[in-house]
């Protein structure tokens, strides 16, 4: 039974990433249908740029206290400034272009911020400094640390946040009004460029936390750590209904507890035919079982079939 | 002027039964390739350094090859670590007229090239290539000085037995991962032990919690891993986080600096194998040390392999008295020779004859060597 509330502990976690990664794709699709593949990118930009900055000011004896919030803020800052160029540059020259031509600028711009870090950082494994005092709690017979723990108090954090800015604020009035329809908010006074690069640094702020949360519990980054966080996050956003913000984060957990149950027990279910390498096939064979029954995912209402 | 040479080198074998002919030594031109430019620069610098050493001291006992005096010549070339660029100028030196090459570094570029010196029925022996298949392609060409990834999974598994009973195995599911787990799982049966469980990732995941809890029900006292350092690293801290005390292992693609720089504290008490002695411990180590330190400095890791493929090879065709592909195979084939780096003989795929592996654990973030497996010390 420990084993299963470990299993259950281990895909907490991983859910809660996938959770805030996912929300930074759930966001801009809510508001501009658009899947914007670079989101993983963004993310490994954080991770990088906060383990940097982590790095040098632990190197000349800055106090952790000290260092972690203005590692946090330098990431948040050049994701957010990324995010918003991004969009400027290369998805609103495209807003009325065909769907496809936004999606296929999406990818390429995922491949230029991956070789871009590659050129900055270099292809080895930046290694998390080893400045943070890793406490391990036992809980039930599942072992918790402290990390995990701020994983998911800031998951769940963010999550509140960003729900009281898209229902109780102006801006996130306008971010409605705008995903509801973008002329008619126009004719209200709304500037749609102004709260879609908004929505944009939003969840660049986000996904600059959650690289830094990635880089410290795993100990690593590298600049091809986005890609496949990104494809998982952007199931677990579908999964969920994408465009949905508390589906993001039911997809995000769903997704991270059925891998690692998958992981943890296809092997003994299946007598060892199947090992764990198949965890993936376990994750998206969900995944299509919910959209065939629910195109729209688990919370998704509205049948995401305009423009 | 090359080409001369070459002519000259032909007319000097066809006819070195005539005495009269001889005025100045033959030359026979030896190959040696290792990527020279790139990140793996430094180690194939060792590489031509080794050889080098090895060529110019036969040369100075004035050699003898069929009763005429011969001198030999190396040819370096630089295969960028690349597997295209390794055929092209492997082609290149089969042009040249080499008669044997020492190289490549890589495994994936020996076995491209290892077809390009087949075909031309030249011999290559590779002083720092482990992949299994290099030996294993049914070629008569190939050799090696170093042990290969199947005696390193012997070693791995033999040790994690003698840690404990109940060993558990993960792969990356690459050749190089799978490839060693399969001889691990084997060696580990072999020498009574019992393989708990198996467990599959990827070369690129980070995240090994639910594996390693799966692992964890099932109590074992060695966990071995087949990969890389940016796997094993995050492996091992989410195993102490996870509260597990099992011993850790893997092969030399974790036996790295870089494995204790990701891993940090955690990597305290891993254990990682690479195949060869640590240069200490060679029978001829500190003699060549000395030589080596005299001429180029700082030995990396792969000159004294070097420096005895090339050895090997010009000891066969002397021992052959002749460059004739055939005989210098034959002889090959029956090399016994005590080396910088050990005893050297090959079995009949051209792998070495127990081929050592050093085990090495991290304490106070250092591999320092336990034990060596198989090899001199072995016996």
């Amino acid at each position: 039974m420990d084993i299963f509330a470990q299993q259950l502990v281990n895909g907490l976690i991983l859910g809660s990433l996938y959770a805030m990664v996912a929300l930074g794709y759930t966001m801009v699709y809510g508001i501009l249908e658009l899947i914007n593949f670079a989101h993983g990118e963004i993310v490994m930009l954080g991770a990088m740029v906060s383990v940097t900055v982590l790095g040098v000011l632990a190197g000349v004896g800055v106090p952790v206290a000290l260092a972690l919030p203005l590692s946090l803020a330098a990431a948040v800052a050049v994701c957010m400034a990324t995010g918003v160029a991004v969009e400027r540059v290369a998805y609103r020259p495209l807003r009325n272009a065909p769907r496809l031509a936004p999606l296929i600028t999406a990818i390429g711009v995922s491949i230029v911020l991956q070789n871009l870090a590659m050129i900055v950082w270099g292809r080895q494994y930046l290694s998390f400094p080893p400045i943070l005092d890793v406490q391990i709690y036992d809980w039930h017979g599942a072992t918790v640390t402290n990390i995990q723990l701020l994983i998911v108090a800031v998951a769940a954090f963010t999550m509140g946040g960003l729900l009281i800015l898209v229902n109780r604020t102006r801006l996130g009035r306008a971010m409605r009004a705008t995903a509801q329809n973008r002329e008619v908010a126009g004719l209200m006074g709304v500037d749609a460029n102004r709260v879609i690069a908004a929505t944009f640094a939003v969840g660049s702020a986000l996904a600059a936390v959650a690289g830094l949360l990635i880089a410290a519990y795993y100990g690593i980054a590298h600049y091809n750590m986005g890609f496949t966080l990104g494809l998982k996050a952007f199931s677990a956003a579908v999964l969920g209904g994408i465009g949905n913000i508390p589906g993001a984060l039911l997809g995000g957990l769903l997704l991270g507890i059925i891998e690692s149950l998958g992981a943890g027990y296809i092997g003994d279910l299946t007598g060892g035919f199947l090992g764990s390498h198949y965890q993936d096939i376990f994750a998206f064979f969900i995944l299509i079982l919910v959209l065939v029954f629910r195109p729209s995912g688990l919370l998704g209402e509205r049948v995401a079939d305009r423009a | 002027m090359t080409s001369k040479l070459l002519i000259a080198a032909i007319l000097g074998a066809a006819t070195c039964a005539a005495p009269t002919w001889s005025a100045a030594a033959d030359t026979v031109k030896i190959g040696c390739v290792a990527p020279l430019t790139g990140p793996q620069a430094h180690l194939g610098k060792d590489i031509e350094n080794g050889a080098r050493l090895a060529v110019d001291a036969i040369n100075a006992t004035n050699p003898t090859m069929g009763g005429q005096p011969v001198q030999f010549e190396l040819l370096v070339e630089d295969d960028q670590a690349d597997p295209k660029t390794a055929t092209v100028v492997a082609q290149k030196l089969v042009d040249e007229g080499v008669k044997g090459v020492v190289g490549h570094l890589n495994s994936g570029a020996s076995i491209p090239a290892s077809r390009i010196y087949a075909d031309n029925n030249v011999p290559q022996v590779s002083p720092a290539s482990t992949a299994v298949a290099y030996t294993h392609q049914g070629f008569p060409t190939t050799f090696r000085v170093m042990a290969n990834d199947s005696q390193q999974g012997k070693a791995l598994g033999l040790y994690a037995t003698r840690l404990g009973k109940r060993v558990a195995v993960v792969d990356d599911r690459t050749a190089y991962g799978q490839g060693l787990i399969d001889e691990v799982v084997k060696s580990v049966k072999e020498s009574g032990g019992e393989v708990v469980g198996r467990e599959y990732t990827t070369d690129k995941s980070t995240d090994f919690t639910a594996i390693l809890t799966s692992l964890k029900a099932k109590r074992p006292d060695v966990v071995v891993f087949g990969g890389m350092d940016p796997q094993a690293a995050p492996m091992i801290r989410q195993m102490r986080t996870l509260g597990m005390k099992t011993a850790f292992m893997g092969g030399d693609g974790m036996q790295s600096a870089e494995f204790i720089k990701l891993a940090g504290r955690a990597a305290e008490g891993a254990i990682g194998s690479s195949p060869g002695l640590p240069i200490e411990k060679m029978p001829g180590g500190a003699d060549f040390t000395k030589r080596f330190g005299e001429r180029f400095g700082k030995i990396q890791i792969y000159a004294p392999f070097s420096h005895d493929a090339a050895v090997v090879l010009t000891q066969a065709m002397l021992r052959a008295g002749s460059t004739e592909p055939d005989k210098v195979l034959a002889a090959l084939g029956k090399t016994k020779l005590d080396g910088v780096i050990g005893p050297i003989a090959f079995d009949d795929k051209g792998d070495l004859v127990d081929g050592p592996v050093t085990l090495y654990k991290v304490k106070d973030s250092k591999w320092e060597p336990v034990e060596t497996i198989g090899g001199p010390q072995g016996k």
